[in-house]
């Protein structure tokens, strides 16, 4: 943003300055709520509120009980290990069916590729409550219902949209005379997947990827319907401790979870710099 | 080496045809045999089949019809990575991610080879194309030029015997063409390889091959050595587009004995040799090219055909003098005329004497 030039209308004073209270307001908003979390998370006391010591900014306002809960409690731990077995394995499918369609589906000859698209990456916009439902009825016929495989699989369909969209931008710049110079130096189909075409899109499959987790790390409303009380994850137990208990536990939780979410996504931007410099780097 | 060479046909095109669409065909019937150790370019206009015949033979493309045979072998349901063909490319592909020494070692790793013997070809490679110093580099960090040099060697490094290449000078500026041009064919005949070359830039195609294919319309128009496809060109689309070539159109009065008598429109009568006219009575194009003409009546030789011309331009370039006319009703008639000290430099308005051989003019199809 340029400073005001000398010439601007007052019209154009105010809304220079406007613009600039808008874009505050506006980051206030998201960020103002994650931020309250994060001292109210160190409460020495079982409350959602600050209390006197706290705003006094005395020691003994302050502790680490909450997260000690977090991490002795059996029913946090048992969430945070099925969240910890549930994520990486969708995180898995959805890569491996992702990238593959992504990549299917960037050759110009294959038919409906339009239309196959649209139904991949239709789990992000049908509303949640609807797939969940959907899947629920579906798994319950086919006995995954309740399953570890039942919610891995529901929750790899959630991340695969995310996976098809960042990985197909990265081949748009990607030069598809590499394949075939990579052919004509005798590489089989396989090999120059691998050793050309793999390393060239990695960026796309690992912020795709970064994605898929987050999603099935965060999700609540389908693990809610596909899963049972043996696949509780991390999400559904901060929702049961909500309504049932309304210990700040959760708030602890919750800042880590936010702590991680920024460095997930700190790691997507850092790649996609990358990805930006090799397709920069990428002749013709 | 004449089109009437004795060829071991390395490489044969027999009666292919190309369509992408199932109606269109894009190659017509090509028949193209190419000798063991011979330099030929596909020569064409874009949208002329050349690139196609290219990815065909690399198995990039299939053909719809017809076959291709590499050493004997039809190859035609052989796929590409198991051709053993190297191929440059315009727009270089190199791999960004490997360096240039990794590039060159990709072909020899997919073959299995050692390490110490892997070495030692990248480093004669490099060395081939003056490149030695580069091993370590990423293709970002190159030059056009540096990375087309690189391409090169990596086409060349697992040593095949038939190389192709796909208009690889196209995004090189004048000079720096002109170094690699000569660099290609040096290459190209020290170590005995067979390459087919694929250009639209015409001064190339007659500097670098043995002979030229030119391509129109999905089909060879002529194959020959440049030199006889500059001088003796079968029909007007080659004498047009191989370099620069003036037309006159009239109607054949006399043929007879490869001679044919030409009626210009403008109502003069020219002696020609007769090339693709068949009758008295047919229209055609007469050709000859701008350095045969002569305008310095002493340089004339005593049987040169003689017409009156206006001139309309008259330009200097140093090396050679460049005069536009007017004759028998074409107001794009070129002359050249060497920069020499009894050569006189015209004036626009004057009317001179113009003259050239008849074994110099060619009567094509119009």
């Amino acid at each position: 943003m340029s400073a005001l030039p000398p010439y601007a209308t007052p019209g154009q004073r105010v809304w220079f300055y406007s613009f600039r209270v808008i874009c505050g307001l506006i980051f206030f908003f998201l960020i103002a709520p994650i931020m309250v979390i994060i001292p109210l998370s160190f409460n020495a006391q079982d409350f959602f509120t600050f209390t006197p010591e706290m705003l006094a900014l005395k020691p003994e306002g302050y502790s680490l009980k909450h997260y000690k809960d977090f991490f002795t409690n059996s029913d946090w731990q048992a969430a945070l290990w099925n969240s910890l077995r549930i994520a990486p394995m969708a995180t898995l499918l959805s890569v491996s069916f992702g990238t593959l369609a992504a990549i299917g589906l960037s050759q110009t000859h294959v038919p409906f590729r339009r239309t196959i698209m649209a139904i991949l990456i239709s789990p992000m916009i049908v509303p949640l409550i609807i797939s969940a439902a959907g899947m629920y009825f579906f798994y319950s016929r086919i006995g995954l219902q309740g399953t570890y495989l039942g919610v891995v699989l529901a929750h790899a369909a959630l991340g695969i949209p995310f996976v098809i969209i960042t990985v197909t931008a990265t081949l748009v710049g990607f030069d598809r005379s590499l394949t075939r110079a990579s052919a004509s130096l005798g590489a089989d189909p396989v090999r120059t997947f691998f050793k050309v075409q793999m390393p060239l899109i990695l960026p796309g499959v690992i912020s795709g990827g970064l994605f898929a987790f987050i999603t099935s790390f965060d999700e609540v409303v389908v693990v809610l319907f596909v899963g049972s009380a043996g696949q509780k994850t991390l999400p559904w137990q901060m929702f049961t401790g909500l309504r049932e208990q309304i210990s700040p536990t959760i708030l602890a939780v919750a800042t880590i979870l936010v702590t991680v979410s920024i460095l997930l996504l700190a790691t997507v931007e850092i790649l996609r710099r990358r990805s930006e410099r090799l397709r920069g780097m990428s002749p013709g | 080496m004449t089109q009437q060479a004795p060829h071991d046909d390395f490489v044969v095109f027999d009666r292919v045809q190309k369509s992408y669409d199932g109606e269109i065909l894009v190659v017509k019937d090509l028949n193209l045999s190419i000798a063991r150790g011979e330099f030929l370019t596909m020569l064409g206009p874009s949208g002329s089949g050349k690139t196609t015949c290219l990815m065909m033979l690399a198995g990039f493309e299939t053909a719809t019809h017809g076959d291709i045979r590499l050493g004997g072998n039809a190859i035609n349901n052989i796929p590409p990575h198991k051709r053993g063909i190297g191929m440059v490319f315009q727009n270089y592909a190199l791999f960004p991610h490997m360096t240039v020494a990794e590039n060159l070692s990709f072909p020899l790793e997919v073959r299995n080879m050692g390490k110490a013997e892997r070495e030692g070809k990248i480093t004669r490679a490099l060395d081939m194309v003056q490149m030695g110093a580069f091993g370590g580099r990423r293709p970002a960090q190159l030059s056009g030029g540096q990375q087309q040099r690189i391409a090169l060697a990596r086409a060349l490094v697992f040593e095949p015997e038939l190389v192709l290449m796909d208009e690889p000078l196209g995004a090189l500026d004048k000079q720096l063409r002109e170094t690699l041009q000569f660099e290609i064919t040096r290459l190209a005949h020290n170590l005995g390889i067979t390459v087919v070359y694929v250009t639209h830039d015409q001064t190339e195609a007659l500097t670098m091959s043995d002979r030229v294919a030119v391509f129109d319309d999905g089909r060879i128009q002529q194959l020959a050595s440049p030199d006889t496809l500059y001088e003796r060109p079968e029909n007007s689309f080659v004498a047009q587009f191989i370099g620069e070539n003036n037309t006159l159109s009239g109607t054949v009065v006399e043929l007879a004995d490869g001679k044919a008598t030409v009626r210009l429109d403008s109502g003069d009568v020219i002696a020609t040799t007769a090339v693709n006219v068949s009758a008295a009575g047919d229209r055609t194009l007469v050709s000859v090219r701008p350095e045969r003409v002569e305008y310095n009546v002493e340089r004339m030789k005593p049987d040169a055909f003689r017409l009156q011309a206006e001139v309309l331009e008259f330009i200097y370039m140093g090396d050679i003098y460049r005069t536009r006319v007017r004759v028998a009703g074409n107001d794009d008639f070129i002359i050249k005329t060497r920069n020499a000290p009894d050569q006189r430099r015209l004036k626009p308005g004057e009317t001179i004497e113009i003259g050239w051989l008849p074994e110099d003019c060619r009567a094509l199809d119009a």
